[in-house]
């Protein structure tokens, strides 16, 4: 389902994702509150994010709320139990962020403490739903779904994922990979705020247990410990290959490099201390960001 | 978004936080009679910028007598006032806060941050006020204690007094601290700041504790529902061309080198920086035009980066998604037709109709050079940057 469908962005992207191989199958509602009752290009809106899943059994939704809303928009879908949240808006105030993260950091935490139950691992205790983003393209299945804003045809169907926390820069890494007859298992962008759902950690694991995924391209940025984080758990578990990049190695110290979360401070988050730990924990790193596919391609020849 | 000190303060006293008392001026005369006014005997004349490390700087003056608050006045007020934090050109000193002096018996750090990881607000306390945080960090890191703060319950008195004790606070000033930490706390939440310093916060020879510092950066995404803080900008602290590029809705940073970009995208935009120094040029600034730039936004863009005089070439770098390469490309052809373009100009584009983009160009008889990917792109940038 897509929550702000009606606005010009939902529709634009609507339209796009709907057009992209088996989307005419997959989306198959929109939130709108107020508009209930309502359609746009055949798919029926309604009032909340809850009525939406119960009549039609949708459990992913993405995001194009404007940003004061946005991150009320996640709640509502969190609040719904879906299995998996994108949110494309960018500009959510991280204070917002910061408290809709609590709430799913919390969610059934009462219950969960009296039951022996087994957490799902990459969930909040009690919390069943994934969150991509915000302030991210998206994700994309090549020649299967697009649920996001990222142009479809430069995508090849193949076998190396791609994770990043930018937009375009994720676009030039799939078009090298795919100029290289090398296609793509999947593409998350999790997103530039310095708050936001999955991490590079986190989509790595999925992608380390995923049949279909055979090496990963890690694209990531200055601001934060991320893909540190992400790198030490490589050293530890990753069985796939795994290339990386760091944007920002020529940026200046306390300034915000347009995304929110893309700043260094305090001393932390640039980017040559993490491609040292990138590299000290066995990624295969360039600081060419033309080289990222031709990388890639020699990791495979081995 | 920055504020300066005294506004800081000011917020601070809003939410319970003693500092001492003070006056924001904005020539000598005013500086000495606010020094009058307040019935102090000591003074310090504080040089009020956006930039970190005044006082090695020379912009912080002790004054203990009217004479010398118009000295220390007239020698900061006007002055370009050069720390480790404005680069080496300095920043020009337009406003000065004079305040009360304190009797200083010890100094502490307080700082309140976004932690990212842990994804909650976190204090950070230390014993060790005065210095740059990050020195601390370095050297001594167990004496940065570190508080993160569940957002519904907030820091409760005990948490604060535990923190208290824990930087050395001695027991009788402990619940004065508490207060200090309490409405640190709750003026980063409800004025939704990124990042709050009290550097240092003081005990005073009598037992009190003030905020001698303050230093508050908010977030520029929450700013629409802060008109109170919008009203605190202060322009003159910032680049005119970065609130040039705002007025736009172009992400804009101001550089040292003499390539210029224009990119869409902010990682992208990062990137492109990146390879131009890595072939060996110097990037003369970031620049993200975004997702739908327009042919207006484009020739914005263009004059923007062309008002760097030392500027040797021009690179853009465009994936087009969304965006079409054609679009852009008609966006190039009229900005380059309506500035008067005295750099080399190389352009790559690749992504949505690329092909239709590259004729556009090509046809355009404009001597734009061309460039099949990014590295080919940095290599002809640099190399027109050098003259060949």
């Amino acid at each position: 389902m897509t929550q702000g469908m009606t606005g010009k962005v939902g529709q634009f992207h609507t339209t796009n994702c709907i057009a992209y191989a088996n989307g005419a199958n997959c989306f198959v509602a929109g939130v709108t509150p107020n508009k209930g009752g309502q359609s746009f290009e055949g798919v029926p809106i309604y009032n909340s994010v809850l009525e939406a899943k119960q009549q039609t059994g949708a459990t992913v939704s993405v995001i194009y709320v404007p940003p004061a809303y946005a991150a009320a928009a996640i709640d509502e879908a969190v609040d719904a139990d879906l299995d998996l949240v994108i949110c494309i808006t960018e500009g959510i105030p991280v204070h917002d962020m910061l408290r809709t993260r609590y709430r799913m950091s919390r969610k059934g935490a009462a219950t969960l403490n009296e039951s022996n139950g087994v957490l799902a691992k990459d969930r909040a205790p009690g919390c069943r739903t994934l969150l991509i983003g915000p302030n991210c393209p998206g994700l994309i299945t090549p020649d299967e779904i697009k649920i996001g804003i990222m142009p479809g045809h430069i995508h090849k169907k193949g076998r190396i994922g791609v994770v990043s926390r930018s937009g375009t820069l994720t676009y030039e890494a799939v078009g090298q990979l795919t100029a290289l007859g090398l296609g793509q298992s999947s593409c998350v962008g999790i997103g530039g705020d310095p708050i936001n759902g999955l991490k590079h950690l986190d989509v790595l694991r999925l992608f380390n247990d995923d049949p279909e995924t055979d090496a990963v391209i890690m694209v990531g940025e200055i601001g934060g410990s991320d893909e540190e984080a992400c790198a030490r758990w490589i050293k530890e578990n990753m069985s796939k290959p795994v290339v990386g990049f760091i944007a920002g190695v020529t940026a200046p110290p306390g300034k915000r490099m347009g995304h929110a979360g893309a700043i260094i401070s305090g001393g932390q988050g640039g980017a040559d201390a993490k491609l040292a730990v990138m590299e000290e924990c066995g990624i295969h790193i360039t600081r060419n960001p033309a080289e990222m596919g031709r990388v890639m391609k020699k990791v495979l020849k081995g | 978004m920055k504020i300066h000190e005294y506004q800081g303060k000011e917020i601070l006293r809003q939410f319970g936080v003693p500092t001492p008392r003070g006056k924001a001026c904005f020539s000598v005369d005013e500086a000495v009679s606010a020094a009058q006014d307040s019935g102090a005997t000591v003074w310090v004349v504080k040089a009020q910028i956006h930039a970190g490390g005044r006082g090695k700087g020379g912009g912080v003056k002790v004054a203990r007598s009217l004479e010398e608050v118009r000295l220390a006045a007239e020698q900061i007020l006007g002055m370009q006032l050069v720390t480790h934090q404005t680069g080496n050109e300095g920043q020009r000193v337009r406003r000065l806060l004079v305040e009360e002096g304190a009797q200083i018996s010890r100094e502490f750090y307080l700082g309140m941050v976004i932690d990212r990881d842990a994804q909650r607000v976190a204090l950070l306390a230390s014993s060790e006020g005065g210095m740059e945080i990050e020195e601390v960090a370095l050297h001594s890191p167990e004496k940065i204690h570190t508080l993160r703060i569940d957002p519904v319950a907030g820091m409760s008195a005990e948490e604060a007094a535990q923190v208290a004790r824990l930087i050395g606070i001695p027991e009788a000033s402990v619940a004065g601290t508490v207060v200090v930490l309490q409405g640190l706390y709750r003026a980063f939440v409800e004025k939704e700041a990124m990042l709050a310093e009290i550097n240092p916060l003081v005990l005073t020879a009598d037992g009190r504790v003030l905020a001698l510092d303050a230093k508050f950066n908010f977030d520029s995404n929450a700013l629409f529902r802060h008109s109170e803080i919008v009203a605190l900008r202060d322009l003159d602290e910032e680049d005119p061309a970065e609130i040039e590029a705002s007025k736009f809705d172009l992400s804009y940073i101001s550089l040292e080198g003499d390539i210029a970009c224009l990119v869409n995208g902010a990682g992208l935009a990062m990137a492109t920086m990146d390879i131009i120094k890595l072939y060996g040029g110097n990037p003369a600034n970031f620049l993200d035009v975004g997702g739908g730039a327009s042919r207006e936004k484009v020739t914005e863009a263009f004059k923007l980066m062309l008002k760097n005089p030392g500027l040797k070439a021009i690179l853009v770098n465009i994936f087009g998604g969304i965006m079409k390469c054609d679009v852009i490309a008609e966006g190039i052809v009229a900005a380059v037709r309506e500035v008067h373009l005295r750099v080399p100009l190389v352009v790559r584009l690749e992504g949505t109709n690329v092909e239709l983009g590259k004729k556009i160009l090509a046809e355009s008889g404009l001597p734009i050079i061309s460039a099949s990917d990014m590295a080919d792109a940095a290599e002809k940038a640099v190399a027109a940057a050098r003259g060949n």
